[in-house]
C-alpha cells in the first residue's frame, strides 16, 4: 500500500518533448513508472522513445487511459496545462514547473478542485512510491521501500531527509513534495490525512519552511487527528524578515511565518521537531525505537 | 518587483484610481517649478525611495509656500534617507514627488494581496488610515474588513459597495460611497491586469472638497509574471536594489546577503535555508543565502564564487550540493576549475551527496589545493569544518 500513486498508475507527461520533460520522463520510465503517453501541442502522432505523443491531454486519456499527469510545461503556459489535465479527467496532476504567475494559480486551483482532481505542486519535485513508481524529478536511488511517509515544501532538502532515512535503514511508503509556491494544490493537512489513513505508513516526516501558516495549520490538525509519530524540521531559522528565500512562498511577512513560531506550534502538538536538518533520520530512528 | 510611489500613482491613474495632482522632480529647480505648475497654496514634498517609513525618517515635508518647497527639496534630494526598512545606511534620494496639499476629511486604509489561505485575491480595508496594517491587525483586528474575490467572477460591485459602507463613508459624505466603490473596483482591475502581488493605498483619503484620493500608493509586481508586462519592467529602478542581488539575479542565481562570515552555495532553496540553519547551530554565521539551482555546473559555481567573495566579511565558503540528476564528479570538477579561475583567497569546504561521490572525493583530494579545498562527509561534518575554517583553524 501507499498513497496516491503505485505500480498501476498510468502517467502522461505534459511537455515530454522539451529538454526537462524528456530527461525526466526517461528517468521515470527507468525507475519503473508506467509512462503511457506524452503531450506536446503540434507533436501529436510522434513518439518520445517508445512513448506515444499527443497534441492534447484529452487525446492521451482517450487513447491510453492515463490517469495521472506530470507537467514540465514552461511557466507562461503551465496553468493552462494544469487546467487542461483536469478538464480531460486526469485525477492526479503533478506540476514541476517553477515560476508560474501567482494569479494564474489563483484561477487554476479552484478549476482543478471543481473537476474533482488533485494538484500536487507547482514548483515541487513530485511524488514517489519507492519500488513502484516515481512521478517527478527526484533521484530514484536514494529511496528505499518502507513505511515512513514524507511530505515537504522543498526539493533537495527532501532528498536530504530521504537519504538520511534510507541510511538509517528506514524506507519510505510515499514521499510527496507539495512545492514552494504560495498557492499550491495539496497541503500538509491533505498529506497527513492520507498518511494517517494508509496502513502501510507507520510514521511521518514533515519538512516545512518559513512563510505562510501551513505548518501551524498542520500542527493543529495533527494534534486532533494524527496518531502516528511525526518528525519535523523547519528550514529558515536564520532567514531575515521581508526577504524571499528562493521559493516564492518562503518569506516572513509582517512578522508572520517565522521558523520559531512554526517550531513552537509543532512541538506543542506533540510533534518531534529537530533543530538541524542533519538529524531527521536519527530522530525518526529514535522515535520508532 | 517594487516601484516608486510616483510610478505606482501613474499606473493606478490609468485604472481610475486618482492621486493628488503632482509632479516628480530630480532637482530643486524642478521641484519649485512643479509646485508652481500645480498651483494652490500648500504642497507636499515626498522622497521617492522604495522603502516605507519615509515620513518618520524626514523624507516627507508639508510646505506652505514656494520657499518652503525649495528648502524641502534641497534637504531631501541627495539625502541618505534612513527608515525602518532601509537598514542603517539608508537609501539615497534621487527624486522627489511634489503634490498639492489636501484638505483631509478622513483617512482610510485599502489594500489587495494574494492570500495563501483562501487561495484568492483578498481586499483589506480599515477605518484606521495612516497606521501600519500589521499594527491594526495586532491591536484591533475587528477594524479590518475583508472581501475575498472569487477568481471566476472577479471583484463584484456589491463587494466594493459593502466595503464602502463598512468604512462608514456614507456617514461622512453619502455622495462619496459610489466614487469610493469605483476606486476599489479600479484598484482590483489594476491588480489583475498588471499581475500585482500587493497594492496598498495608505492612506486613502476623503477630501473636504468631495473627492476620494490615493494619498500614498505602494504597488509590488509578481516577478514571475513580468514576462507579460514589458511596460512594468521599464519601471524598474536598479539604484534601489542591492548591487550584489541584481548581479546574482542577472546570473540566474538566487542570492541574499546576510551579516555572517560563512558564504553558502547550495542547490535548492529549502536545502540552502537548512544549510544556513546548521551553520548557525554549529556556532558560525551564514554570510548569505545562495541557491545555484538544479545543475551546479562550472560556470554557475564560478559566478557564485565571484558574488559570494564580493562580500569582504566572507572567511570561508561552504558548498552543499545534493546531486540528483547531476553527478558529483561533474560538480567536483566544476568546483576545482572555478576555484582556480577565480583565484579564491578563502578556504572552501565541499559537501557532495549523490552519484559518483567517491570519484568526486578523489578529484577534490587530488586537486593540489590542500587545506584550501576540503571535502566534508555529510551535512554535520560540513558545517563543523566550515565554522572552524572561518575561525582560521582550518
Amino acid at each position: 500500500m501507499s498513497v496516491l500513486v503505485d505500480r498501476n498508475t498510468r502517467v502522461v507527461v505534459q511537455g515530454i518533448t522539451g529538454a526537462q520533460g524528456q530527461l525526466h520522463a526517461r528517468a521515470c520510465i527507468e525507475y519503473g513508472t508506467k509512462v503511457v503517453a506524452g503531450v506536446t501541442p503540434g507533436k501529436g502522432g510522434t513518439r518520445m522513445d517508445a512513448v506515444p505523443v499527443f497534441n492534447l491531454v484529452s487525446d492521451a486519456v482517450r487513447e491510453t487511459g492515463c490517469d495521472t499527469s506530470l507537467i514540465f510545461v514552461p511557466p507562461p503556459f503551465a496553468a493552462s496545462a494544469i487546467m487542461e489535465a483536469a478538464e480531460a479527467g486526469i485525477k492526479l496532476i503533478c506540476c514541476i514547473t517553477e515560476g508560474i504567475p501567482v494569479q494564474d494559480m489563483v484561477r487554476a486551483a479552484p478549476y482543478v478542485r471543481a473537476r474533482g482532481a488533485r494538484l500536487i505542486g507547482p514548483n515541487c519535485p513530485g511524488i514517489i512510491t519507492p519500488g513502484q513508481c516515481k512521478i517527478g524529478i527526484m533521484p530514484g536511488y536514494i529511496h528505499k521501500v518502507g513505511d515512513v511517509g514524507l511530505v515537504s515544501r522543498s526539493g533537495t532538502l527532501t532528498y536530504e531527509a530521504v537519504w538520511q532515512l534510507t541510511q538509517v535503514g528506514l524506507g519510505q511508503s510515499t514521499c510527496i513534495g507539495i512545492g514552494g509556491d504560495p498557492i499550491h494544490g495539496t497541503s500538509f493537512i491533505d498529506c497527513l490525512t492520507l498518511f494517517q489513513a494508509d496502513p502501510a505508513t507507520r510514521a511521518i516526516v514533515m519538512i516545512g519552511e518559513i512563510g505562510g501558516t501551513g505548518e501551524e495549520d498542520a500542527a493543529a490538525f495533527a494534534r486532533a487527528h494524527v496518531t502516528k509519530p511525526i518528525v519535523s524540521f523547519i528550514a529558515g531559522q536564520t532567514a531575515p524578515p521581508g526577504r524571499r528565500m528562493g521559493h516564492a512562498g518562503a518569506i516572513i511577512a509582517g512578522g508572520k511565518g517565522t521558523a520559531a513560531e512554526k517550531m513552537a506550534a509543532l512541538t506543542a502538538a506533540g510533534i518531534h521537531v529537530v533543530k538541524t536538518p542533519d538529524s531527521i533520520g536519527e530522530k525518526m530512528k529514535e522515535v520508532l525505537g | 518587483m517594487k516601484i516608486h510611489e510616483y510610478q505606482a500613482k501613474q499606473v493606478l491613474a490609468t485604472f481610475g484610481v486618482m492621486a493628488p495632482r503632482g509632479r516628480v522632480a530630480g532637482t530643486v529647480q524642478e521641484a519649485v517649478a512643479a509646485a508652481r505648475a500645480i498651483g494652490g497654496s500648500t504642497w507636499v514634498v515626498k522622497a521617492q525611495i522604495h522603502a516605507g517609513g519615509r515620513g518618520k525618517g524626514g523624507g516627507v515635508k508639508l510646505c506652505k509656500d514656494l520657499k518652503a518647497v525649495e528648502a524641502a527639496a534641497e534637504q531631501i534630494l541627495g539625502m541618505q534617507l534612513v527608515t525602518h526598512q532601509t537598514g542603517p545606511h539608508g537609501q539615497r534620494v534621487e527624486k522627489v514627488l511634489v503634490e498639492e496639499g489636501m484638505a483631509i476629511a478622513k483617512e482610510l486604509y485599502l489594500s489587495m494581496l494574494v492570500d495563501r489561505n483562501s487561495k484568492s485575491v483578498v481586499v483589506l480595508a480599515s477605518t484606521e488610515g495612516g497606521m501600519e496594517i500589521e499594527e491594526v491587525a495586532a491591536k484591533t483586528p475587528e477594524k479590518i474588513l475583508r472581501e475575498i474575490v472569487d477568481p471566476t467572477v472577479g471583484l463584484l460591485p456589491f463587494q466594493a459597495q459593502r466595503l464602502a459602507f463598512g468604512l462608514a463613508i456614507d456617514r461622512i459624505d453619502p455622495k462619496l460611497v459610489n466614487p469610493a466603490a469605483s476606486l476599489i473596483a479600479g484598484l482590483y482591475e489594476a491588480f489583475r491586469a498588471k499581475d500585482c502581488s500587493l497594492a496598498e493605498i495608505n492612506p486613502l483619503v476623503l477630501t473636504g472638497d468631495g473627492r476620494v484620493v490615493a494619498l500614498d500608493a505602494k504597488v509590488t509586481f509578481d516577478d514571475n509574471a513580468l514576462f507579460r508586462h514589458k511596460d512594468v519592467v521599464e519601471l524598474r529602478d536598479r539604484s534601489e536594489e542591492d548591487p550584489l542581488d541584481s548581479e546574482a539575479t542577472d546570473a540566474g542565481l538566487n542570492y541574499i546577503k546576510l551579516e555572517g562570515s560563512i558564504g553558502c552555495m547550495v542547490n535548492g532553496a529549502g536545502l540552502a535555508m537548512g544549510t544556513m540553519d546548521i551553520v548557525q547551530a554549529a556556532g558560525g554565521s551564514p554570510a548569505n543565502f545562495l541557491d545555484v539551482g538544479g545543475t551546479a555546473n562550472a560556470e554557475g559555481v564560478e559566478q557564485a564564487f565571484r558574488i559570494i567573495t564580493k562580500d569582504p566579511h566572507v572567511r570561508c565558503i561552504l558548498i552543499n550540493i545534493f546531486g540528483g540528476i547531476v553527478r558529483c564528479d561533474v560538480v567536483a570538477e566544476g568546483v576545482v576549475t572555478a576555484f582556480r579561475k577565480v583565484g579564491l583567497a578563502v578556504p572552501v569546504v565541499v559537501r557532495l551527496e549523490g552519484t559518483n561521490k567517491e570519484k568526486a572525493h578523489e578529484i577534490i583530494d587530488g586537486s593540489g589545493l590542500g587545506a584550501r579545498l576540503v571535502m566534508a562527509d555529510g551535512l554535520r561534518d560540513a558545517a563543523r569544518k566550515a565554522v572552524s575554517a572561518a575561525a582560521g583553524k582550518g
